[in-house]
């Protein structure tokens, strides 16, 4: 695994994960989770899962990403209103930083190197999928479908 | 030098903070599901660092709970922000501060 490789990739995340919790612009926020997106997708690349690192980028970049910016223009009246920051939220989340940086740092065996890894195709992850994890795979489609149809339900007009 | 599973879980730490932040400080539900969107993605990246620093050929568990925390992550969006724009035809408002009432 290259060093350099993760230093670039952590910054590239951290900075436009920070720009998407920090901007003030919404649409900016949005184009910025889709950048952070794309760099834990790079994650998923330099640890040797291809796959997901793929689906990472079409579900995210493709689809949370542009559902997010279709939702800010649909209500779009409301952004010229400054919606204000809380304060305490930075120092509960510094806070929380600290203790797992702590625990991570104090627990052993953490510090070893990854071992040659023995490729994973996707043809082994459809066997897996279609073996071993049918069932969650069958539930996860019951759960996208309802939770898609709820989502039409609770934007549909209401006739009166 | 080479990355150990250390870095990668003070990585992923930080970006599940940075997803914490947005979840707490901002008033925008926009924002509040940006930040929970990230703490998923910081959560799968431990998941997939955990399959990879483990022993070598692993079964494909870290990738295969990925994959299903990204369904499951994109289910919560589309849910979530169909309710950010239904409270927003009902009160002209998608600051979370001025959505207090149940009432319909």
């Amino acid at each position: 695994m290259n060093g350099a490789a993760f230093i670039f990739i952590a910054i590239f995340t951290l900075a436009a994960a920070l720009a998407a919790a920090a901007l003030g612009k919404l649409i900016h926020a949005a184009l910025s989770f889709a950048a952070a997106s794309v760099g834990v997708a790079a994650f998923y690349f330099l640890l040797g899962a291809e796959f997901v690192g793929l689906v990472q980028v079409f579900v995210y970049v493709g689809a949370v990403a542009v559902l997010i910016v279709f939702t800010i223009l649909l209500t779009r009246r409301d952004l010229e209103k400054d919606h204000g920051f809380n304060w305490s939220g930075v120092f509960i989340a510094l806070a929380v930083f600290a203790g797992l940086v702590w625990a991570i740092l104090k627990s052993a065996k953490l510090s070893s190197a990854a071992q040659p890894l023995a490729s994973l195709t996707v043809k082994q992850i459809g066997e897996a999928l279609m073996t071993d994890y049918v069932w969650p795979l069958q539930c996860i489609g019951v759960i996208l479908t309802a939770a898609l149809v709820g989502a039409l339900v609770l934007v549909m007009e209401e006739r009166r | 030098m080479t990355p150990t599973l250390q870095l990668f879980l003070i990585l992923s730490s930080a970006l599940f903070c940075i997803g914490l932040l947005a979840a707490l400080s901002r008033r925008h539900a926009v924002f509040i599901l940006i930040g929970i969107e990230m703490m998923l993605a910081a959560a799968g990246l431990n998941f997939i660092a955990f399959w990879r620093f483990g022993p070598q050929p692993a079964p494909p568990t870290g990738v295969m709970i990925t994959i299903f925390a990204i369904g499951i992550a994109a289910a919560e969006a589309a849910v979530g922000l169909a309710l950010v724009i239904a409270v927003y035809r009902h009160l002209r408002t998608t600051n979370i501060d001025e959505i207090d009432e149940l009432k319909g």
